[in-house]
């Protein structure tokens, strides 16, 4: 194989759950809510989609089955915090602690069996073209729906009347109120769509990436996802080149250490987060973008006044 | 003094008052878990060491755990739980335990302490150890037999003595056999993370390594060789189910002989602190999981330096042994000793990478 494309399959596949629980969770800042929990409903969706596969034998089941799942996980946030509006931040917390004790007392059965793995898809022809075939045709099914679910983001946000209304919620609930839009119903959506996209990106860690259970399997990828929303400026394609950005300095800086370049690994390692920061704060910079962007009600409690 | 024999004589009526109800009831022994139970490497090894000594001393000890313990401040409040609840031995079972486990040792001077792979030691305060260097020299040599392009890649955690012993032993193993054998290092800088582990062994696979072996925690880069179809070592723990095709054998720790031992010491009043044990293959404490997936020849060979370094004969670390500039670390016959061992802080020759100060 080309080691050039093997290193960008690399690429896509360990920035492919990142690029889908941030996608997601855009999609909950955009409504104005602050859901710190990615990274437990992401870790149950890994659990639920391995646990599926594994009984059930279909990887697509599992898929199917992390989706509800982190949706469904992703209910008590948005009925704790728009329901009875409790603080967002120490919510979303509790519910990251939440997935991940409770995965653990799932996956106690399937911890070292081994997995069922996604296949990759295979267009006869197509897929064994020199030097793109694998990269364009021949990825998991995941990798393309990972796409398209930004496609499809992008354009419900910014060319359908539902997106204006979900943006309009997000920027100011008072006014979106009074013009008669059901504030906390859109923001139950947008959460449990941010619910089922995080738990589509666990599945894709435990059915492709690494086809196995292990406890806290996510190691920290939610909140990376988390980072990525605010790199990409509530935008949803520069989600895309962030979480791809994140992943390309994550497999560059490995390959960099295979090759006894001498760079200290500690730097090399902190590479992904630094690169994170410095782009941080190149955006922050400009305060206009920022402000025009940033969602104006996110976090802050909806009541509404009777 | 008279002060001190009434209080003694008060202790000693107290002891013979209480000593029924202890009989009866059980000592608590605890384990401090850096990782999860079922990780299927390090931290299960240390499990099953536990459910040994349930099963075995179940009627006169209790065993308590603590799972996903953080290195660093966390790791201190969780040892100190331990010690106010009225634990009689703590088991600390990860490296970077080891400040927190000194700091708690120094405040409970009645609890006694266990510190797995660390150097530091208090009046009830031993450290453990196991020689798993042994098995990585073992896996060097299958590894120099089995290489057609004469590279393995190497995942290692973190710049600390066991791990260079580690690849430094892998190297010495695979250079007894192919003296012009090279190793690629990768360190992640984590013990446990599945997705990083099986980018790393991605990454080495891509560079034209073809046999990976890892100084961590998860059964990822056992998985990724599997789907590569190329050769891998388990760590810890038989990973055997993670590469049926891919597994040539595996450095499996065993723990629970050891903390029998330990605790039915506690229990006749015979454990000291302040003592390092350090066994190895010959002790039982390090174990090669059945050697497979290879030719017949280098099974037997693997067979053989296992039975040398059981019977001392063979000692990984024997001169000649060039530092990795080349110039002479080993004399000819030559054995480092285990003060060196274990403040091992360079490479042999071979090794490309620079290790992290």
């Amino acid at each position: 194989m080309d080691i050039l494309q093997s290193i960008l399959l690399t690429i896509a596949t360990a920035a492919t759950p990142l690029l889908i629980a941030a996608i997601g969770e855009l999609v909950v800042e955009r409504s104005g809510v602050l859901n710190l929990g990615v990274e437990g409903m992401m870790v149950i969706g890994a659990v639920v989609g391995f646990a599926v596969s594994l009984s059930t034998g279909s990887p697509w089941l599992g898929v199917f089955a992390a989706i509800i799942a982190g949706a469904l996980f992703s209910l008590p946030f948005a009925f704790l915090t728009l329901t009875l509006v409790t603080n967002q931040v120490a919510t979303g917390l509790a519910l990251t602690l939440a997935g991940l004790g409770l995965s653990g007392l799932i996956g106690e059965l399937f911890v070292g069996q081994a997995g069922v793995r996604l296949a990759n898809i295979h267009i006869p022809l197509l897929s064994d073209l020199p030097f793109v075939g694998r990269l364009l045709f021949g990825q998991d099914p995941i990798f393309y729906i990972s796409l398209l679910l930004v496609a499809a983001v992008s354009w419900f946000l910014f060319k359908t009347r539902a997106g204006l209304t979900l943006r309009s919620v997000g920027d100011n609930h008072t006014s979106a109120h009074a013009l008669g839009i059901p504030v906390v119903k859109v923001r139950y959506l947008a959460v449990m769509f941010g619910g089922a996209c995080a738990g589509l990106a666990g599945a894709h860690l435990s059915l492709v990436y690494t086809p196995q259970w292990v406890e806290n399997m996510t190691a920290g990828r939610g909140w990376i996802a988390l980072a990525l929303v605010v790199f990409a400026s509530w935008r949803p394609w520069r989600v895309v080149g962030g979480a791809y950005l994140f992943g390309a300095v994550t497999i560059g800086q490995l390959h960099a250490q295979a090759l006894g370049l001498g760079i200290p690994s500690q730097l090399l390692s902190s590479l992904p987060y630094l690169a994170t920061i410095i782009v941080l704060v190149l955006i922050s910079g400009n305060r206009r973008l920022t402000m025009m962007n940033t969602p104006a009600s996110l976090g802050r409690p909806f009541v509404a006044d009777r | 003094m008279k002060k001190i024999l009434t209080g003694l004589a008060a202790a000693t009526f107290l002891a013979s008052m209480a000593a029924p109800a202890l009989a009866a009831d059980k000592i608590k022994a605890c384990f401090l878990y850096v990782g999860s139970k079922s990780d299927g490497g390090w931290t299960q090894a240390h499990d099953v060491g536990r459910q040994m000594v349930d099963k075995e001393l179940g009627d006169k000890v209790e065993t308590i755990f603590a799972e996903n313990v953080p290195e660093g401040p966390d790791a201190e409040r969780a040892i100190e739980r331990f010690a106010r609840s009225g634990c009689a031995i703590v088991f600390t079972t990860s490296f970077g335990f080891m400040d927190q486990t000194l700091a708690v040792a120094a405040k409970f001077p009645d609890v006694k302490f266990e510190h797995a792979t660390g150097y530091k030691t208090a009046p009830n305060l031993t450290t453990y150890n196991s020689r798993f260097y042994e098995g990585r020299y073992i896996i060097g040599q299958i590894a120099g037999k089995m290489s057609k392009t004469g590279t393995a890649g190497y995942i290692a955690s973190f710049p600390i003595p066991e791990v260079v012993q580690g690849i430094n032993a892998f190297l010495l193993g695979a250079q007894s056999v192919n003296p012009d054998f090279k190793m690629k290092v990768i360190w992640v800088n984590t013990w446990f993370d599945a997705g990083k582990e099986a980018d790393a062994a991605k990454a080495l696979i891509d560079q034209g390594v073809d046999i990976i072996t890892q100084h961590t925690d998860s059964t990822g880069p056992m998985q990724v060789a599997e789907e590569r179809k190329i050769k891998a070592f388990g760590q810890a723990f038989d990973q055997i189910a993670a590469g049926p095709t891919s597994q040539l054998t595996a450095i499996t720790d065993t723990w629970g002989p050891y903390y029998v031992k330990r605790i039915k010491m506690v229990l006749d009043g015979t454990w000291k602190g302040g003592e390092s044990s350090w066994d190895g293959l010959k002790d039982g404490i390090l174990t090669m999981a059945p050697y497979t997936n290879m030719p017949d020849d280098v099974k037997a060979m693997a067979m053989e330096t296992e039975a040398k370094i059981k019977s001392g004969e063979l000692k990984p670390f024997t001169g000649p042994v060039m530092k990795q500039d080349g110039t002479e670390w080993l004399k000819a016959g030559e054995s480092a000793d285990d003060g060196t061992l274990l403040g091992l802080k360079m490479y042999v020759k071979g090794v490309d990478d620079k290790l992290p100060e």
